[in-house]
């Protein structure tokens, strides 16, 4: 075996530290080659070993009896009946996106779909959380424009509608946006694929696009900070191929139909090292690599750019010996690379030979998983004091704040965004963009999956675990806002550098908060991510625990939506009313000030409110449903004129505490019902035996949105603020 | 009525055109592989949307020139019914079954939306269950739907009333705001919109199904 010179430079280029270093030596019994030392840089890169957050996700609650597979796999799987199980996880791309947003972007839209088709099930629907800088920022509108193409430019070749997201912008992002992509499969439940490599003799194969010098150390780059030379990173930056990803998918989904496949991983972050190690590692055996029969698309590349490549589009399976040509076949016929590239031994050792040399040889556990577990230290903020507001110091009235709420970046229509996606194709979307959750049918049946992601990094940055309540809760609230059950979530922790106390305070608050919510509400995690360094210069993005919500609908034609389908109907507000105006969007956006404690949430109403309003949907009371969140109730009241096309009254009652609070206060586990006159006496009593409270606030009907004792605002006004901004933005 | 649609690497409207001609013919409908050239006899083949081959060259332009295509030329030719959609669409012009060319969007960018035609010829197989003048929301999700092509092609399109669907409101900057047009036997027939997108209330609409119904009427 060669030995290069390591030298303290080396190992610290490759972002391990002597101590590390050090165990590296330990356990190898000498000091490794140069392919081993960048072996243990990418496993033990904090993008790949979750080092400093391992120790606190164990906190999630991850199981349900309708958990099929937790954490742990390429992406979790829940029970969705008739046979059936949906498979979904949520992947960061964040920094390569900053560096290059066409083609970060893109690939980490490829990467997430290949997580769920590599278990097995075929990939339904795609949605995003993007975070991008202050508009005024000179990046903001390109990183934007070059996002979104991406994702468009992926998706819309590969054929999966990308059918809901959030999209918002802060100060805070301008040297680190956030490009956080989730994806949904659907599988048959006894055929679900793991990536456990067993089977002493099986042979490892390499199917998908060739290997290139692309994306080199690319988990390595997602593991640092970035300074004032990110430009300068830019060949880390993967090139995606959507049509290859589309090939990938059609092929194996159809070699998956018979029972060859043993095992399958796709070559994500640290590529061939990570899937060969993985797979080991899960199914306790050991791996012979053989590099010389890997597919290359440049003459040349060594031992070291091999194991450590990027590139995309491409996946290792174990096949059932005897069944190559089998495999070989289907990947022929979709013209696609198919190499043995090893086998499966029982030594529990990685060995990698090239050009007839060994160039690695290494234990598989100590490798994966076997990273350090690190107990950073943390320190929580301060408990903020909650913020006081006083109506007489805003200068507008209570019609003038409601069409700038509705037109500010973070609230306005992202209509110019979701109309470059294609969300209709698979023609099984029911409910694309614009609403509380997305709804996609499962193909061939009346059932339904409603699809959400929600965060909101104000309220985790002012209180770290009351963010991470509130954002599970409002992922709750989405889905059964459009009367679904809820089933369990996803995550994308997107935090700054957690060797600094405050960023690892607000990590672990935010995780516990989640956490909590989590067990409250029987809404437990089945898959996720961390990124974490997302700062530049030492200043941190908000703590951005982004949550991406399933739920079930188990008949479609129960569904609701935030449209009002008649005029004459009953507003009622669930929920209760304090004004709640800290960390708000009228606080930021009217006040120009962030400070206060967000509003509280109570788990307990959470659960009970969402019960309640569950209990009418199947009681076929409701017409029409919204969760109140950011800009409370007049924006989400908004919300729903524009989406039906139909005006109506909101009235404030004498008590209010305050005008302002009343109409643009944050308070959680609200939601804004339409309902019937016939049904309003029931529903109230019903209310009232179930301790929720609820009041009538209004009624739907004409062509103006009005709010008690201001002058009406007609829906073209409305349409107007609400969708301008955002392409006269781009636009300028 | 025996029908199939074809499906080319990356085509990906493939299965949503057989279940909404399934649902509507109320019979089995055939897949075929680009690399086939002897085909079943068929009443109707469908080329629908996707990234043939990735569209790497011109849109269309590959799957044009595939050895399937070859033979529906042949066929159509000879009056089996072809009907594309989107890319489809893109490959029919390329493949000179019609008219014309698709380029980018005048906006540049990939749109996805309902957009509102009218339906502007009944005559033909896929267009008689509807009344001309007729006004359907039907989606449009394409980044190369701008149909472009000469006067002397217009006018001849027009005068042999050979435009299928106008847009209402254009989103792609289509000339004559044209979204479908009919080759000169009126068996051929490219749309940018996506009839197969709206033919299930759940798709928010069901104007798309009276295309499938004059097909069956028209080929059974």
């Amino acid at each position: 075996m060669a030995i290069a010179e390591i030298t303290p430079e080396l190992v610290a280029e490759h972002g391990l530290t002597a101590e590390e270093y050090a165990r590296i030596r330990e356990i190898l019994g000498r000091p490794p080659t140069l392919v081993e030392l960048g072996i243990f840089s990418v496993m033990w890169s904090e993008h790949c070993s979750y080092k400093s957050s391992r120790l606190h996700l164990r906190k999630f609650p991850t199981e349900a009896p309708w958990v099929v597979c937790g954490p742990g796999e390429n992406a979790g799987v829940v029970d969705i009946g008739d046979g059936r199980v949906a498979v979904f996880k949520m992947e960061s791309h964040n920094h390569p996106s900053f560096i290059e947003p066409y083609q970060g972007a893109a690939t980490g839209v490829g990467g997430i779909l290949r997580d769920v088709f590599t278990m097995g099930a075929r990939p339904v629907a795609v949605l995003d959380a993007l975070r991008f800088g202050a508009p005024e920022h000179p990046r903001t509108r390109h990183l934007v424009a070059g996002v979104v193409a991406g994702i468009g430019g992926y998706g819309n070749c590969v054929g999966v509608p990308t059918v809901g997201g959030e999209t918002g912008f802060h100060r805070a992002y301008d040297g680190n946006i956030l490009v956080n992509a989730m994806c949904v499969g659907i599988a048959e439940k006894d055929r679900v694929f793991y990536a456990r490599a067993a089977g002493v003799g099986n042979p490892v194969v390499y199917v998908g696009a060739r290997t290139g010098r692309d994306g080199i150390h690319g988990a390595t780059m997602a593991s640092a900070e970035f300074s004032e030379d990110a430009e300068a990173k830019r060949p880390t930056v993967q090139v995606g191929d959507p049509f290859m990803e589309k090939l990938l998918i059609e092929a194996c989904l159809e070699l998956m139909a018979g029972d060859c496949i043993v095992a399958i991983q796709d070559m994500g972050a640290a590529g061939l090292t990570s899937s060969s190690f993985e797979m080991a590692a899960r199914g306790g055996t050991g791996i012979e690599l053989d590099l010389d029969a890997v597919p290359l698309r440049e003459a040349n590349m060594s031992a070291y750019e091999i194991m450590l490549s990027e590139s995309q589009e491409r996946m290792l399976m174990v096949i059932a010996r005897g069944r190559e040509e089998e495999a070989r076949a289907v990947f022929e016929k979709w013209e696609l690379d198919f190499a043995i590239v090893g086998r499966v031994t029982d030594t529990g050792r990685m060995v990698v030979r090239h050009r007839g040399e060994v160039v690695a040889e290494v234990p598989v556990a100590p490798v994966s998983g076997g990273s350090p577990v690190l107990d950073r230290p943390y320190r929580l903020p301060d408990p903020p004091v909650p913020f006081i507001s006083d109506d007489q110091t805003v200068h507008l009235s209570p019609r003038e704040v409601l069409l700038r709420l509705l037109s500010c970046p973070d609230l306005c229509s992202k209509r110019w965004i979701w109309e470059q996606y294609d969300h209709s194709v698979m023609a099984d979307t029911v409910a694309g963009p614009g609403g509380d959750a997305a709804v996609i049918r499962v193909h061939g049946t009346d059932k339904g999956l409603a699809l959400t992601i929600d965060c909101t990094p104000r309220y985790c940055r002012a209180d770290p675990r009351t963010g991470g309540r509130q954002a599970v809760a409002e992922a709750y609230r989405n889905l059964v806002a459009v009367g679904a059950r809820p089933l369990a979530i996803t995550d994308c922790l997107n935090f700054g550098n957690p060797e600094r106390p405050e960023i690892m305070g607000q990590l672990v608050g935010c995780i516990e908060g989640m956490a909590e919510a989590c067990r409250a509400l029987d809404f437990p995690v089945v898959s996720g991510n961390v990124s974490l360094y997302n700062e530049t210069d030492a200043r941190a993005i908000l703590p951005t625990p982004e949550v991406g919500g399933l739920g079930l609908i188990a008949d479609l034609a129960k569904r609701t939506d935030l449209a009002f389908d008649a005029d004459g109907l009953l507003l009622v507000l669930i929920g209760e009313v304090t004004g709640w105006l800290g960390q708000s969007v009228f606080q930021r956006e009217i006040l120009g000030r962030e400070e206060g404690a967000p509003p509280p949430v109570d788990l307990v109403l959470e659960k009970r409110h969402a019960d309640f309003v569950t209990a009418q949907i199947a009681a076929g009371r409701v017409r029409a449903c919204h969760d109140l969140s950011d800009g409370g109730l007049a924006v989400a009241m908004a919300e729903m004129c524009l989406a039906s096309g139909r005006g109506g009254r909101l009235s404030v009652p004498a008590e209010a505490p305050s005008l302002f609070g009343w109409l643009y206060g944050e308070d959680q586990a609200r939601y804004l019902l339409a309902v019937a006159p016939e049904h309003l006496r029931a529903l109230l009593e019903e209310a009232t035996a179930a301790g929720v409270i609820a009041r009538e606030v209004g009624v739907t009907g004409g062509c103006a949105l009005i709010i008690d004792g201001q002058p009406p605002i007609s829906l073209e006004e409305l349409r107007r603020c609400h969708e301008g901004w955002l392409p006269a933005w781009m636009d300028g | 009525m025996r029908a199939a649609v074809v499906t080319f690497p990356g085509s990906n409207c493939d299965r949503d055109l057989r279940v909404a001609m399934e649902r509507v013919f109320a019979r089995p409908v055939a897949s075929l592989w680009h690399a086939e050239t002897e085909l079943p006899p068929l009443d109707l083949i469908g080329i629908p949307g996707g990234f043939s081959y990735g569209d790497y060259l011109r849109c269309g332009a590959i799957a044009a020139r595939s050895p399937i295509m070859a033979e529906i030329a042949r066929l159509a030719r000879r009056g089996v019914a072809v009907l594309g959609i989107c890319n489809g669409f893109q490959i029919l012009t390329e493949a000179g079954l019609l008219p014309g060319a698709l380029v980018r969007n005048l906006r540049l960018s990939f749109v996805c939306r309902p957009v509102r035609v009218t339906v502007v010829t009944a005559s033909s197989p896929f267009t008689n269950a509807y009344r001309p003048g007729r006004e359907l929301l039907l989606p449009v999700a394409h980044h190369d739907g701008n149909y472009v092509l000469e006067a002397e092609e217009l006018a001849r399109l027009e005068e042999e009333d050979r435009i299928a669907f106008r847009y209402l409101d254009n989103p792609n900057g289509s000339t004559a705001d044209i979204a479908g047009v009919l080759g000169p036997g009126r068996n051929v027939l490219g749309m940018m919109p996506h009839p197969e997108r709206a033919c299930d209330p759940l798709h928010g609409g069901e104007d798309g199904i009276a295309l499938f119904r004059s097909l069956l009427a028209t080929l059974t």
